[in-house]
């Protein structure tokens, strides 16, 4: 059996969570067949049966009184409570926040190693897995041993199949021994951002601003840009670092990862490390005065110029449009 | 109140990573190195808290003795003692990396109250060495932090969430690891620099043994290269119609 754990937003799977299990189902094909998942889930909000469409025959719904908020060493112990009962041969996490941080807890508690951001795997009595290294711009090919496997998914790589159809899932309500280390650490509250607008992560359109803006004021045109396509400003980490932009405005390795239907990117030269934050858009269109720049040969479109000429020309003619 | 900051010394990659011929290892022959950005954040955070409440500051790697290098940045930028648990240079598991550095934290002369890693190293990114380490101490670890405050011996820790932060609260001692992003690390002088290369580097023969199963690297692999070129729409502002064409008919955003 795999176990597979799924994060969910009021009872809505993440899409993270739905592409680790299509590596999931995979799994348990090449072995028993059985694939299994837990959510946490006091409410009793995700629907269940709907995971029957992505193959999963059982799902362990773990519930608690001290489950209100997110506190990851009562995730962990509940997975590890949940493995030790029914002894799954992996155990897979989307490569999420969450998902990265309970993982290692379990790896903790159960003595295991665990493995991060796994793209594929090669099952037999040890997996090979391939993993990401440098945010997917370096590939390792990995042995891992270990009477139950830990695996986090990296997210964006693998796509959401759903080959079967809703129902026939089982429900197991599952209240895990929790003590009171298992609560130490818990979110105490949350505060929700006064920032206006599209959160990077989620927009559809993102405008990229690099070296190339020449300095904070260049960013009005960007934002223009953005607000015209109902999308979201981000920066380079050069531009971050000289102060022109704050951090949270960052994509790459060390910043956001994005994911828009296309990305718009001003002045940035494409350094690996840039690139590995926007691979996941759609497609990327490049504004550049460099034509020999990485991101004009990475990306889908090119425009050859100055940022500071073509934006506000592609400003007024959408604002034509409109 | 006495800070630990955890630091790995990492390539400085380019715009392209290539591999060494027998594919084990990136070929550093022409490149510098440096730490990962969220464990030069840890560093200004140590020293920032310091500043702010008193006590003692504290930087340790695992590595090859080259290592010392990303140590003495660290003693530049005004840390007060190093520590570098010296290996071979082969890579280590992340939990012998932990183990490893556990064993050397109990047998330090002083208790830190606040232990501060990166989220995940930029190279082998394993997201685990930090909350492996406080479990083996057994304090808590919150993990992904942007914005910490300390007040009367608690850690108020805040991780970033769609739409907000999530705020943490947890009694110290503790484990904390940061992302890049909740301080600005500072430049040092050149001055303190040079100081720095006189400063005694504490060096330590790290031992691990790990428990059941084993993660073992194979070997590496740079991914395929998207070879295709991308379509040139056009020269400056000429190009604005085709960069509209795309935008209506290619990802329909108009």
């Amino acid at each position: 059996m795999i176990l597979g754990f799924v994060e969910h937003d009021g009872g809505e799977p993440l899409e993270s969570s739905l592409e680790m299990l299509t590596l999931a189902r995979e799994l348990a094909e090449a072995g028993d067949g059985a694939l299994e998942v837990t959510t946490i889930d006091p409410e009793a909000s995700l629907a269940e049966d709907e995971l029957g469409a992505y193959g999963v025959d059982r799902v362990h719904r773990v519930t608690h009184a001290d489950l209100d908020r997110f506190a990851p060493d009562a995730w962990a112990a509940s997975i590890v409570q949940l493995t030790r009962e029914f002894e799954p041969r992996g155990v897979l996490v989307p490569g999420t926040d969450r998902g990265q941080d309970v993982l290692a807890r379990v790896g903790v508690k159960l003595e295991l190693p665990m493995a991060a951001n796994c793209i594929a795997v090669e099952p037999g009595d040890s997996w090979e897995v391939t993993r990401h290294r440098w945010g997917g711009s370096l590939i390792e090919h990995a042995q891992l041993e270990a009477p139950t496997k830990l695996l986090s998914v990296a997210p964006h790589e693998l796509p959401i199949d759903a080959p079967g159809e809703a129902g026939g899932v089982a429900v197991n309500e599952f209240e895990p021994t929790l003590e009171e280390p298992d609560t130490l650490v818990k979110v105490d509250h949350v505060e929700e951002s006064d920032v206006e607008g599209v959160p990077l992560g989620e927009a559809r359109v993102v405008v990229g601003g690099g070296r190339g803006v020449g300095g904070p004021d260049g960013y009005d045109q960007l934002e223009e840009l953005a607000d015209l396509l109902g999308g979201a400003v981000g920066a380079s980490r050069a531009a971050v670092n000289e102060g022109w932009r704050p951090h949270d405005d960052q994509i790459g390795l060390t910043g956001a990862k994005i994911s828009p239907d296309i990305y718009i990117a001003c002045g940035i030269s494409g350094a690996v490390q840039h690139m590995v934050g926007c691979k996941g858009a759609d497609t990327i269109l490049a504004i550049n005065t460099d034509a020999e720049a990485a991101i004009m040969q990475k990306g889908d479109y090119a425009v050859i110029g100055d940022l500071h000429e073509v934006v506000p020309v592609l400003n007024d003619a959408i604002r034509d449009r409109q | 109140m006495d800070v630990l900051a955890c630091i790995k010394r990492v390539p400085d990659t380019g715009a392209k990573i290539v591999l060494t011929e027998d594919k084990q290892e990136i070929d550093t022959s022409s490149l510098g190195f440096t730490m990962s950005p969220h464990e030069e954040c840890a560093i200004e955070e140590a020293i920032q808290q310091v500043e702010a409440h008193g006590g003692s500051t504290h930087v340790l790697t695992l590595g090859p003795e080259a290592a010392a290098e990303q140590l003495r940045t660290g003693l530049a930028m005004q840390i007060d003692d190093a520590t570098l648990l010296e290996t071979d240079g082969d890579e280590w598991s992340p939990r012998a990396t932990a183990q490893a550095i556990s064993t050397e934290i109990q047998s330090m002369d002083t208790a830190f109250d606040l232990l501060l890693f990166g989220n995940e190293s930029a190279d082998m990114a394993n997201y685990q060495v930090g909350t492996r380490v406080a479990a083996e101490l057994g304090v808590p670890c919150v993990t992904g932090i942007k914005s910490l405050d300390i007040e009367d011996g608690t850690a108020i820790a805040k991780r970033e969430i769609a739409g907000g932060e999530e705020v943490y609260e947890v009694d110290l001692p503790a484990v904390i690891t940061v992302k890049e992003g909740i301080n600005e690390p500072r430049y040092a002088s050149m001055r303190a620099k040079m100081q720095a290369r006189n400063q005694e580097i504490t060096h330590r023969s790290p031992d691990a043994s790990v428990g059941a199963g084993s993660f073992e690297k194979l070997r590496l692999e740079t991914p395929p290269e998207d070879t295709s070129d991308a379509e040139v729409l056009g020269e400056g502002s000429d190009a604005v119609p085709a960069i509209l064409e795309v935008l209506e008919d290619g990802v329909e955003v108009l």
